[in-house]
């Protein structure tokens, strides 16, 4: 009976060490709802041991119930019947349980149905959940479409989506991506247009729709005839109801459990929400951000079962007279795995609290705004966090995926053989994994995204507080090797300023957030290896290797090896 | 119509999750090395009466008998949607074997006054011996089903029952009241629900009120329990002198029941007989095992 919160000591240790006060605080207005509800919490400390009740819940449905399932899931797949999807039998029987746990509005507020947890806690349950079968992740996770609404529609929107969620009868879609609009969402073309009595309607076609049969629709579309860029688009939320078809189902490498849906929009009846015109520079924004997150919770819980896999598999094949977890270049493998997912997880936990804080911190500006009170010093702390957010959310998107790819892929390799066969998790693993570093914005995008941050070198005051710090021990030659890191990033970063050459700096971007990456994850784990005695290994192998990686990046940055990009059709002819 | 039901539920050792040091040098079980769980037929007693709650209306009332920390139990059993737990506990009732238990249990049901229904797991994974429930049935004087897999029906003052039997199964009818106890397959016990977890997870019985003022000595017992009955979060608990029942009926002392030697048996490896899988092979086989009369 594996429970993967209790029997997951990195997790745990994350729990025991998540010092969100402030953000618990701001989560539950000061405890005020306690008065209200027999359930919300009276103090911090309550909060906590209610979170992690809760977490146990987790993951005893992840480990118990719904693990054992994924492979069915996996080769059943979804199908459609009469213009609708129809889940596979697993996933059916996975989301009646968690809507039995009423674990289906983590977040939303008491009276739309929801428990009000904080943001961090829901994404620790999507890691969990994800672990067990990544493809769930793709319902679980899109309560996100309800606190889009819950953020931006009005009370009566609200009253009409929300509670639908806590009870089960609905699940949620975003319906963003069309035939001609992927990665440039600008160009989407879904017509939105209004009849005489005012009243929204949408007509047109979405592609590649996660969870498109959902019941709640929240739908990017044209709704000023004559634009052609992002600023004619607006928001709407729909129901999936008999004008909206459900065309096909895409055939793909992974996530089977999860129907990616091309679905038609036949003059359905839509409410607008928010205001016109700020569909994708506001909201689609919003709502991508929350997605990101859920995929690096989804990229994490693949890395934690695939390294699962290879650990067990490792103790339990023999060759040479020996179990091959004995073999050092297969421990090496092993420990590098683990260092990765480990650093991963501490990145991960540090970039949802930052958003978590910069969400709760604008709910309550509103609150301040709603009593007239003064909220200039919650604004700064605000724009500081969402300064943060708007770099580690991509950051980590980036560098979670792609490592949930090079864990899978490790972790197939030491499987040999057998690794290939169906006959193992491992091959689903990898062939779910291999998503997350596309949808929701490429990891070539989320280096855009994160180098703006990047480029300001926004985080040169925390550093230089980090560098300043005095660290037990052995860790101060780790702390050293951060200052080195940090020389060739200040170096690599005026290198690329010189040389002022927009090219160059878009190809240079990956080296530089690699660069900055390790600056930042080096000094979480130095943090936590100042607390924990294990995690002196962690932190010394990543340090380490990432003072190799940076002088790699610098070497890369300042060889001239990117000079031939403007020889491309020579090359490539 | 609704219904009110009573479901019998016992805390026991996690037979399933067994590790080293949990047998004793004697053979006897340490339990201190067994983590405590919901025996799990009860589970499924429970989550049959909440359907039948959800389906029908009515009230379900979890009833235990068992140290102070069962009271864990109980709350498990409000996590899961029971209106109302109650905990027997006293040091008077230790120690009692499955005729001193149910005559205990049968008495506690006989003050929580009218009821419809009694549902109780087929056994406990501790003692298996599956007698609890019959046994509470016949003091009651109680029609009883055991080896309930599923609830058919339940019309006015009648319900139907499929119970499983050698082979197959055999649907029976009886009146209300009676008394069931029901096999694992009969449904999956949901989940514990997160609000109710949050709402109940400070419930207290009157045992473990009495501890938290054994250790403080500015906390009254009396005010205590009106606090916990105030904020809903009060476990109704009886001890022997809210029972009417005869002191040496109950525990040890009413437990005709004795162990009287216990082996600790080594299951060693047999010996290996390599059998192909050939018509021929078949045959040696079912010869060997006649002669071993295992069959026939």
């Amino acid at each position: 009976m594996p429970n993967f919160f209790t029997e997951n000591s990195d997790i745990l240790f994350h729990f025991e060490n998540l010092h969100i006060e402030d953000i618990v605080e701001l989560t539950e207005n000061f405890y005020e709802e306690a008065k209200e509800y027999n359930y919300a919490p009276i103090n911090y400390i309550d909060a906590i041991e209610n979170y992690k009740k809760i977490m146990e819940i987790v993951g005893d449905i992840a480990g118990n119930f719904i693990a054992p399932r994924a492979t069915e899931v996996d080769e059943q797949g979804n199908t459609i019947e009469n213009g609708k999807v129809v889940y596979a039998k697993g996933t059916q029987e996975n989301l009646k349980q968690l809507v039995d746990a009423e674990l289906m509005s983590v977040e939303f507020q008491r009276k739309f149905g929801g428990l009000n947890f904080p943001k961090t806690i829901y994404m620790m349950m999507l890691e969990i959940v994800s672990r067990a079968d990544a493809s769930l992740m793709n319902i679980f996770g899109l309560q996100d479409i309800a606190m889009t609404i819950e953020k931006f529609g009005d009370e009566e929107q609200k009253k009409q989506f929300m509670p639908g969620f806590s009870s089960g009868d609905y699940t949620g879609a975003m319906a963003l991506t069309e035939p001609d609009a992927g990665s440039d969402l600008q160009a989407v073309n879904l017509h939105a247009y209004q009849n005489e009595e005012g009243q929204w309607f949408l007509r047109g076609v979405k592609r590649f729709i996660t969870n498109g049969g959902g019941e709640v629709l929240l739908v990017l579309a044209r709704s000023e005839p004559g634009t052609k860029d992002g600023r004619g688009l607006s928001m709407f939320a729909c129901f999936g109801g008999d004008t909206v078809v459900v065309r096909r189902i895409e055939n793909k490498l992974g996530i089977h459990g999860s129907p990616t849906c091309e679905l038609q929009f036949n003059d359905t009846p839509a409410v607008l929400i928010g205001k016109r015109k700020l569909g994708l520079i506001k909201y689609v924004m919003d709502l991508m951000n929350s997605a990101r997150l859920g995929v690096s919770a989804q990229a994490l819980g693949i890395s934690q079962a695939a390294y699962e896999e290879a650990l067990a598999y490792a103790k339990a094949r023999e060759q040479f007279g020996q179990p091959i977890y004995n073999i050092p270049p297969v421990t090496n493998m092993l420990i590098d795995m683990r260092v990765t997912l480990e650093t991963n997880r501490s990145l991960y936990y540090d970039t949802c609290k930052w958003v978590d804080r910069r969400n709760k911190l604008e709910l309550h500006i509103e609150r301040l705004k709603n009593q007239e009170k003064n909220f200039q010093d919650e604004t700064d702390k605000m724009k500081w966090a969402n300064k943060v957010c708007n770099l580690l959310n991509p950051m980590t998107k980036y560098i979670l995926t792609e490592s949930s790819n090079k864990i899978t892929y490790d972790a197939l390799q030491i499987h040999g053989g057998a690794g290939y066969m169906k006959d193992f998790t491992i091959e689903r693993l990898a062939r779910d994994a291999r998503i997350t570093n596309i949808y929701e914005g490429t990891s070539q995008l989320q280096i855009v995204a994160a180098m703006g941050g990047v480029i300001k070198d926004i985080l040169a005051d925390h550093f230089d507080e980090k560098m300043n710090k005095t660290y037990k021990g052995t860790l101060n030659k780790l702390a050293d090797h951060l200052k080195e890191i940090r020389e060739i990033f200040t170096d690599c970063l005026k290198y690329i300023q010189d040389k002022n050459d927009p090219r160059f700096q878009d190809v240079a971007a990956k080296e530089l957030v690699d660069l900055y990456s390790f600056l930042y994850v080096g000094f979480l784990v130095l943090d936590e290896a100042e607390i924990n005695r294990r995690k002196i290994f962690i932190a010394n192998r990543y340090i380490t290797n990432a003072l190799a990686n940076a002088r790699k990046s610098s070497e890369a940055i300042k060889n001239g090896q990117f000079s031939d990009l403007l020889h491309a059709d020579e090359i490539l002819q | 119509m609704s219904y009110r039901s009573i479901v019998l539920v016992k805390q026991v050792p996690d037979t399933a999750n067994i590790s080293g040091q949990v047998m004793k040098p004697d053979g006897t079980v340490n339990r201190a090395m067994l983590p405590a769980i919901f025996n799990p037929e009860d589970k499924v007693a429970l989550e049959l009466a909440l359907q039948t709650r959800d389906k029908f209306g009515g009230e379900v009332i979890a009833l235990t008998m068992g140290p102070p920390k069962a009271s864990e139990l109980l709350r498990e059993c409000l996590y899961m949607g029971a209106d109302k737990v109650i905990l027997i506990s006293d040091r008077k009732f230790a120690g009692a074997d499955t005729l001193a238990t149910s005559y205990v249990l049968s008495e506690a049901i006989k003050k929580i006054g009218s009821f419809d229904m009694i549902f109780a797991g087929r056994q406990a994974i501790d003692g298996d011996t599956a007698q609890v429930g019959p046994q509470t049935a016949e003091k009651l004087e109680l029609p009883q089903v055991t080896y309930t897999e599923k609830i058919v029906d339940i019309n006015k003052n009648k319900i139907t029952i499929r119970r499983r039997i050698d082979g197959g199964h055999e649907v029976l009818e009886s009146p209300l009241p009676l008394l069931i106890t029901v096999i694992k397959d009969a449904a999956i016990p949901r989940p514990f629900r997160a609000t109710r977890v949050m709402a109940y997870k400070n419930a207290r019985s009157l045992v473990e009120l009495e501890k938290m003022v054994e250790g403080n000595s500015l906390l009254y017992i009396e005010d205590l329990k009106d606090e916990y009955i105030a904020k809903s979060l009060f476990i109704e608990t009886l001890t022997m002198d809210e029972l009417s029942v005869e002191a040496e009926r109950c525990g040890l002392q009413g437990s005709p029941t004795k162990v009287y030697k216990i082996d600790s048996v080594v299951l060693g490896g047999g010996k290996h007989i390599k059998i192909e899988p050939t018509k021929e092979g078949l045959g040696q086989l079912v010869d060997k095992l006649m002669v071993d009369h295992i069959f026939g």
